[in-house]
């Protein structure tokens, strides 16, 4: 506490005496930062159910080392403590308290998973600590009027759910919808997008039907989707529902367009298991370059990754993209602490946070850019539409966003 | 740590020897020491947390949680004999009854404790009653289930506990004027619950009931022929330790200050019977060291190696049971009260040699 007062009056005084008309040539810094280091705290499940993602935190650490072997941002070191806190908000708690309270980090930087993010957002933002780019699609994260020190990242369900509504709006004009939905935040994000995104047209949802994780089997909602006469799918599902629901609807002959979150579309999890030929047709979207797809191989930027990940112990991860995601979250970060410049305190990097004007990064879609301002907390906001072929997913049409 | 210092007090009594008044100095001597130690130890507690920063304050009171959530469990399996896989689940029903009525209906967290504790002690007894059926390993299977079902069966009441988002909670205020912030005040909220549950299950084990628990454990049939009625006394068991376990989620709730289903993983109830049995399985004292346990040496392990925190974990697991069988308090506990006996031994003869001397 003492400390922190101590810190917090040293840098009113820094303050006052810029305002007096002094200029230093020194730096402006909060908790965490100086001259040669800037401190970033980070939790992931290493272990537990969720681990599966931990590699975006390999990622991130990877590519923090190599910003700092290149030299580092402005000559200072990034000193990333990502710690396991097995997808256990308790732990995510303890855990973000001694980073934030011992090892006196400058921020929260990519946190991942909804629950671990939910357990620590109040208390973050009542010790005026940055949250940056938490790793969960949440709609929440977008809210700076009441949480000024939270921003998301990737587009949140309800943006995707919107894309998929502004399709159904320019080539279905007359669909008539069914959508399968988790019956949670999740499941309800997607939904309640879509209705927004149809606008005056949403009750061209004809049927809607919702499943718990603890379903053994979601047949019998295909069944009673496809005696509502829709020819429109959406499904918000995670991938074991969605493989089953595409095993159904194939094996019963119904033929809609069918719509398929970005959470479940994972050719791996999701599609294999359903049968690849039972895929084919479906549309999903997707916001940046799946390493797996051989239209990338030859580009700079997916060769640059590919060096990145081999020369930093990764190379078994390179079919992964959740590796591509955590490389695009540290460059964002990286990108801001740029432009914060020598003035390192937690005000300003908020402030810099929301000013990314189109920030491109290499590993995200062509045309698919950083956009943030005061009252938008929402960095990512465009998607690209794809659809499968019975081996990969095909991109196709524009950049389309949603809001 | 005060069975045993007694069993060895009482034990210790025929062979004393020399006259029955110096066995019985001797056992007031142990009672007053053991009453001085206890203040001073409460002392260090109250003195503590103004010479720590809020972090650690924070995790001495996890400490003193999971230690409340270790006794309770440690009246069911040390004591009764009866092995619970599924006490992670009444932690979370006890945090989510504190969680809901806070959120809900704007109770007062302090009023959420009692209701906690009647709400987990009937769940106790009711999930004793069938739990009655099942010995030893199977009533482990039992409780398994119970906390393998837990975060999911949260997801699925999603009206009354937020599902996945779970409930975000205001951190309780502390009163006006005592100068202490919401860190400390919380550590003394937890500290006076700890006390009055050991004091409390001090009262249950050492008397009556306590024996006809441990009766039940050691032989089943005995106790039965002796007129204790098995049934009854397996059952308010497991009320009463799922009672406490509850107290425990209640203040979690309250000091974390969220609840989630990812916070009552499988896991948790693990730690409880691990911590249990690193302390000393049928010991007070002993749900201290396990609290300890549970909150330090993950952390421990982490910073040690960050690519095999579990393994590590599991090491410092046998080196601990294979050191200490009993458990630290269980296995240091008599050792310690031989050692005390003896030193309290032969200063009191010595004094009762000088006074003789001084007589004559």
């Amino acid at each position: 506490m003492t400390v922190k007062k101590a810190i917090a009056a040293s840098l009113s005084a820094a303050s006052l005496v810029l305002l007096g008309g002094l200029a230093f040539a020194a730096g402006q810094y909060g908790p965490g930062a100086t001259d040669t280091e800037i401190k970033i705290g980070n939790t992931m499940p290493y272990s537990g159910p969720a681990s599966s993602y931990g590699i975006i935190g390999k990622a991130d650490a990877a590519y923090f080392a190599m910003v700092n072997e290149q030299g580092g941002i402005n000559g200072r070191k990034i000193n990333f403590i990502s710690r396991d806190d097995s997808y256990s908000p308790p732990k995510t708690v303890e855990l973000v308290r001694q980073l934030v309270e011992q090892d006196q980090v400058l921020l929260m930087f990519n946190t991942l998973g909804t629950p671990p993010n939910v357990a620590i957002h109040a208390y973050l933002n009542d010790n005026k600590v940055p949250q940056l780019f938490p790793a969960t699609g949440a709609n929440q994260w977008n809210d700076p009027k009441h949480f000024p020190w939270t921003m998301g990242w990737f587009p949140n369900y309800g943006i995707e759910a919107h894309i998929y509504a502004n399709y159904i709006l320019k080539n279905l004009p007359d669909a008539k919808i069914a959508v399968l939905y988790q019956n949670d935040d999740f499941g309800k994000d997607y939904l309640n997008g879509l209705k927004a995104g149809l606008g005056a047209k949403a009750s061209q949802i004809v049927a809607t039907q919702s499943y718990e994780t603890t379903d053994p089997t979601v047949d019998s909602q295909i069944v009673a989707l496809q005696g509502s006469g829709a020819d429109v799918m959406m499904t918000a599902a995670i991938p074991k529902f969605a493989a089953q629901a595409i095993r159904k609807i194939y094996d019963i002959g119904w033929k809609p367009t069918h719509l398929l979150s970005s959470v479940a579309n994972s050719v791996g999890t999701a599609l294999k298991p359903a049968g690849l030929e039972k895929a084919v047709g479906i549309i999903s979207a997707t916001y940046y370059r799946d390493p797996t797809d051989p239209q990338w191989k030859d580009t700079p930027e997916y060769k640059e990754w590919l060096a990145f990940m081999n020369n930093h112990g990764l190379s078994g991860s390179i079919t992964d993209s959740q590796a591509v995601v955590g490389y695009s979250y540290a460059q964002t970060m990286v990108a801001v602490l740029k432009m914060c410049g020598d003035n390192l305190t937690r005000e300003n990097i908020m402030k810099q946070a929301a000013s990314m004007h189109n920030l491109s990064l290499p590993m995200l879609l062509p045309g698919i850019t950083l956009n943030t301002s005061a009252d938008d907390y929402q960095p990512m906001k465009q998607m690209q539409l794809e659809k499968f072929d019975g081996t990969t997913w095909k991109l196709f049409g524009e950049i389309m966003s949603g809001t | 740590m005060n069975e045993d210092a007694e069993g060895a007090a009482t034990a210790g009594k025929p062979l004393g020897g020399s006259s029955v008044t110096l066995a019985g100095t001797d056992s007031w001597y142990i009672g007053y020491r053991r009453w001085l130690a206890a203040l001073a130890l409460i002392a260090l507690a109250i003195a503590l947390p103004f010479a720590l920063s809020n972090y650690h304050v924070f995790e001495l009171t996890l400490v003193m949680i999971y230690a409340i959530a270790v006794l309770g469990l440690n009246i069911l399996t040390g004591y009764n004999g009866q092995i619970s896989l599924g006490h992670g689940s009444f932690f979370a029903a006890g945090a989510y009854t504190a969680a809901i009525l806070m959120h809900r209906y704007g109770v007062p967290y302090w009023a959420t404790l009692p209701a906690a504790a009647l709400i987990c002690f009937a769940l106790g007894v009711l999930f004793g009653l069938p739990a009655l059926r099942f010995e030893g390993p199977y009533l482990a299977l039992v409780t398994l289930a119970l906390a393998v079902a837990t975060p999911q069966m949260l997801k699925y009441f999603d009206t009354w506990t937020g599902g996945q988002q779970g409930i975000n909670l205001v951190k309780p205020l502390p009163p006006p004027g005592l100068g202490l912030d919401r860190d400390r005040w919380l550590y003394f909220v937890v500290l006076a619950a700890l006390l009055i549950a050991m004091r409390v299950a001090a009262n249950v084990l050492h008397g009556r009931s306590g024996r006809a628990l441990i009766a039940i454990r050691d032989h089943p049939i005995a106790a039965t022929a002796m007129g204790i009625n098995a049934a009854r006394y397996k059952t308010l068991a497991f009320g009463t330790s799922t009672l406490f376990t509850g107290v425990a989620g209640a203040l979690s709730a309250m000091v974390i200050g969220f609840v989630a289903p990812e916070s009552f993983s499988l896991f948790l109830s693990l730690s409880f019977l691990v911590g249990s049995a690193i302390g000393g399985i049928a010991t007070i004292g002993g749900a201290l060291v396990g609290g300890l346990f549970i909150e330090f040496v993950p952390n421990l392990a982490n910073d040690i190696s960050d690519a095999a925190p579990w393994a590590i974990y599991g090491l410092a697991m046998l080196l601990f049971m294979y050191a200490m069988p009993r458990g630290v308090v269980g296995s240091l506990g008599p050792w310690l009260a031989q050692l005390t006996r003896y030193v309290l031994e032969n200063s009191s003869r010595q004094k009762m040699q000088t006074e003789k001397g001084r007589l004559s």
